[in-house]
């Protein structure tokens, strides 16, 4: 069975919303922290549905009716959405309540649009939608795990168009709390810059990435969603590379075959140590682009990843953001993605052009 | 239904036991778990009824030999997982894939509250150590690092139907080989920032709740943990006990009416139990017992009452809500009563629907009000129904 | 009255996140619920915490909600009587 990504539709701190061409041209940033570049919502969102929508809904739900729109989807077969912080805006402002007014009079909103599910809810909500809905949260695993339900319920025939996704925010809260673990950077002059850095800490990302993934061709598809593949913890480079070698291998490839790398490194010199070694190791001959200065490390950040590879392989180049990169095929017809987050969480994913 | 998957073994931690053997003589003897609220630290102490688990976390921690400063829903949680795991005693697991599959409303909140009260007076304020589990999936982290099972691990969240999504999500993983074993259910832990927010919603019983009873007024909200170890055939086969029984159905439907309430004729619900029914291959007069969502509130125990109106017909199942004793753990509740309807069939017991004195005058069955043995239960149909209109139902059936 | 409930109207619309609903948009008499502005059951509680917030009366009985909240008009009657027994 052939897993085709049919749609795509993508909120994040580059200029992807509403199919514009792809990545032309990069924003750039200045700080450790990139903001989601948002549309105006009620042109896609109708206003009744928005006043209980917060921030990270909007982007959520957006990116999800954008795709099935590209998809010419009225109602998919399932919903299925990843998010690993949730819906942390009313978080924040529910427990900011509680403690300001204690714990009275507080109101309803806040704490019901808090709920991880909200995301996944509202859009079967705005659609009538009674079909299966599930959301995983699960660190960096949960658009993985999503991913994977959806292929679970293709494979076991249950659904033919699955709209999946993923959706993670910062908000000033946040990023305050995450930067006070040192997850970021102190100095840094620039997002473009973010690889050439070789200091602690990475910078901050958020975006909402909806796919619909589709076990019948539509003609115009992406890409084809050959496999993907998690793991939790290796012990070192090495165990990581039998990973790579054996996922292949389950496809009957090898890495000669793989015309493109997505790596995700993020900057942060403990973080990138993985993706050094392996490239001592294993894919020293394999041309590789990074993602992670265009989105900032975020635990959902692989569906980016995935947005970017199946435009690549659509278009079969790279595109202008992407600079000058040496070592490619004529034609990319075939990517494979290997991203880590915080070195606990690892995924692969193999794109092929159609 | 191809492979087939079966309970290995059962854990659980509740307001009415601390181990699955007192929740059952809890049961038995229909002795519920709710009264005052003893550990949190919040207004609403002698003014609103929970049932809390009795234990403290100094004596969880303890229990579960880890310190006492990491949150409630992760102690809940890993006793939970390993009473099951112990249960299950699946001889040569570190030999077989195994999956943890855990599911939560709030992960780390009930540290993570207290972390944000500091916090809010000052950027620098608050103890990291209290907000490092605050995210879902950081509670099943740290609980699979505690089992020690990496092949496959992942947490899910849709309220009030959380852990009955992990326990089928877990049957799927089996069923499609990619791993031979599966923890899955969930946690949830007593938090200010659950029991404020349903407090908003004016859905809580100020007294203790009864379910479908025409005059319920709200739930109480629970805590708790509850994991099933799912089997595949193969090791089903090796196992020196028999198991429990199998996971002969699930569904999962949404109800695409509203944020919080559930449609007056029940449609997710419906949707979720013929579902289930169909998966499994059996009739609907083939169900024995119902271990019903009833929260007890207007809204749940109407529309999930109409549902069943609907599929079922006369002679109705006996059915009956065990949150009338363990309250609404809500992450853990789809865990808790899957466990429950394991117990049902293994024992042959049903469990009564407890404080019920007027049945709802518009359904035409009654829940049990005492509790029997010597029962047949060879099929369970098991209800979980949350926010978002994230509706499951879970069929599980003697082997 | 007709400044209770014209700072009720923008009261309304503040606590409901009514975007794009100005105060002469709500008809004093006009319905609040289901119909007229569409509200629903979460806007209820709100409300009952609006009328807390700002009047300081307490409606700790969810079901005399559809009856107090009818229209701005009874929101207005219901505040102004008991007013003056406000804790």
């Amino acid at each position: 069975m052939k897993m085709y990504i049919r749609a795509t539709g993508i909120i994040s701190p580059q200029r992807t919303f509403g199919h514009p061409a792809f990545l032309a041209e990069t924003v750039e940033y200045k700080e450790d922290r990139l903001y989601c570049a948002e549309p105006d919502y009620k042109e896609i969102i109708d206003v009744k549905w928005m006043r209980r929508m917060s921030r990270i809904i909007k982007m959520g739900v957006a990116a999800a009716l954008e795709c099935l729109q590209e998809a010419k989807l009225e109602m998919p077969d399932a919903i299925i959405t990843g998010t690993a912080y949730g819906c942390m805006e009313d978080t924040g402002i529910f427990l900011n309540k509680m403690v300001e007014n204690k714990e009275e009079m507080l109101t309803p909103t806040a704490f019901i649009q808090s709920t991880h599910n909200t995301v996944g809810a509202q859009i079967a909500l705005i659609l009538s939608c009674n079909k299966y809905n599930n959301t995983f949260v699960h660190r960096g695993f949960s658009f993985e795990s999503a991913l994977m339900d959806a292929i679970l319920l293709l494979k076991e025939n249950e659904a033919n168009n699955i709209l999946v996704g993923s959706a993670d925010e910062i908000t000033d809260f946040s990023h305050a709390i995450l930067s006070r673990f040192g997850l970021y950077k102190k100095h840094l002059s620039s997002n473009l810059d973010l690889y050439k850095d070789n200091s602690k800490g990475t910078i901050a990302g958020e975006g909402a990435s909806f796919f619909v993934l589709s076990n019948q061709p539509s003609g115009t598809d992406y890409a084809i969603l050959e496999a993907t593949t998690t793991f939790y913890k290796p012990e070192n480079a090495v165990a990581i590379k039998k990973q790579v070698h054996s996922f292949l291998a389950s496809q009957s490839l090898n890495l000669e075959e793989i015309d493109l790398l997505i790596n995700g490194r993020n900057g942060d010199i403990d973080d990138d140590k993985i993706y050094e070694e392996l490239n001592s190791i294993m894919f020293s001959d394999t041309t590789q682009i990074s993602y992670k200065h265009l989105c900032g490390e975020y635990p959902t950040s692989s569906s980016f990843a995935l947005w970017v590879a199946v435009n690549i392989v659509k278009r079969g180049a790279l595109p202008l953001a992407a600079g000058n990169v040496t070592g490619l095929k004529k034609k990319i017809k075939r990517i494979l993605i290997y991203n880590h987050y915080q070195t606990a969480y690892h995924s692969l994913f193999l794109i092929a052009a159609c | 239904m191809s492979t087939p998957v079966f309970v290995a073994g059962v854990g659980v931690i509740s307001a009415i036991g601390n181990n699955t053997a007192e929740c059952l003589y809890a049961l038995e003897n229909e002795l519920a778990g709710i009264g005052d609220i003893s550990y949190l630290d919040t207004i609403y102490r002698s003014r609103i009824p929970v049932a809390e688990v009795k234990l403290s976390n100094e004596e969880l921690a303890a229990r579960a030999c880890l310190p006492s400063s990491l949150s409630r829903t992760a102690l809940l949680s890993l006793l939970a997982a390993r009473e099951a795991l112990h249960d299950a005693a699946i001889e040569d697991l570190p030999k077989l894939r195994t999956g943890f599959v855990s599911a939560n409303t709030v992960g780390g909140m009930d540290k993570s509250e207290s972390f944000f009260a500091e916090f809010l007076s000052g950027k620098d304020k608050g103890r990291l150590r209290d907000i490092v589990h605050h995210e879902c999936g950081s509670v099943t982290e740290l609980v699979a690092d505690e089992l020690g099972v990496r092949d496959y691990i992942t947490t899910i969240s849709t309220a009030c139907s959380s852990s009955a999504n992990a326990i089928f999500f877990g049957a799927r993983l089996i069923k499609q080989d990619i791993v031979d074993v599966v923890v899955a259910g969930g946690a949830d832990a007593l938090t200010k920032f659950t029991l404020n927010g349903f407090n908003t919603l004016m859905i809580l019983d100020h007294q203790y709740c009864k379910p479908f009873d025409e005059n319920r007024k709200g739930l109480n909200l629970g805590e708790g943990a509850a994991y099933v170890v799912l089997v595949s055939e193969r090791v089903a086969a090796s196992l020196k006990i028999p198991p429990y029984c199998k996971l002969s159905g699930y569904y999962n439907a949404n109800d695409a009416y509203h944020q919080t309430a559930s449609s007056p004729g029940g449609t997710g619900s419906l949707l979720a139990m013929q579902g289930a029914l169909e998966r499994s291959g059996i009739q609907a007069s083939d169900i024995d017992y119902i271990n019903l969502h009833g929260t007890g509130t207007q809204n749940n125990d109407q529309s999930e009452g109409t549902a069943i109106m609907k599929l079922f017909g006369p002679p109705y199942p006996k059915m009956s809500s065990t949150k009338s004793f363990t309250g609404h753990a809500l992450g853990a509740s789809g865990g808790l009563e899957a466990v429950f309807s394991a117990l049902a069939i293994k024992h042959g017991i049903i469990y009564p629907n407890l404080r019920l004195e007027t049945p709802m005058k518009d359904l035409p069955f009654i829940p049990e009000i005492k509790f029997s043995k010597g029962v047949v239960v060879k099929n369970v149909l098991s209800n979980s129904f949350g926010f978002g209109g994230n509706c499951t139902s879970l069929i599980l059936s003697k082997n | 009255m007709d400044k209770l409930i014209a700072d009720l109207k923008a009261q309304i619309i503040a606590q409901l996140n009514l975007q794009d609903v100005k105060p002469e948009d709500i008809g004093n008499d006009q319905p609040l619920f289901v119909e007229g502005l569409g509200l629903d059951s979460i806007d209820a509680l709100e409300l009952i915490v609006l009328l807390q917030q700002h009047y300081k009366i307490k409606l700790s009985n969810a079901e005399d909600g559809p009856k107090v909240f009818q229209s701005v008009r009874t929101m207005a009657e219901y505040i102004t009587e008991h007013q003056a027994q406000a804790v």
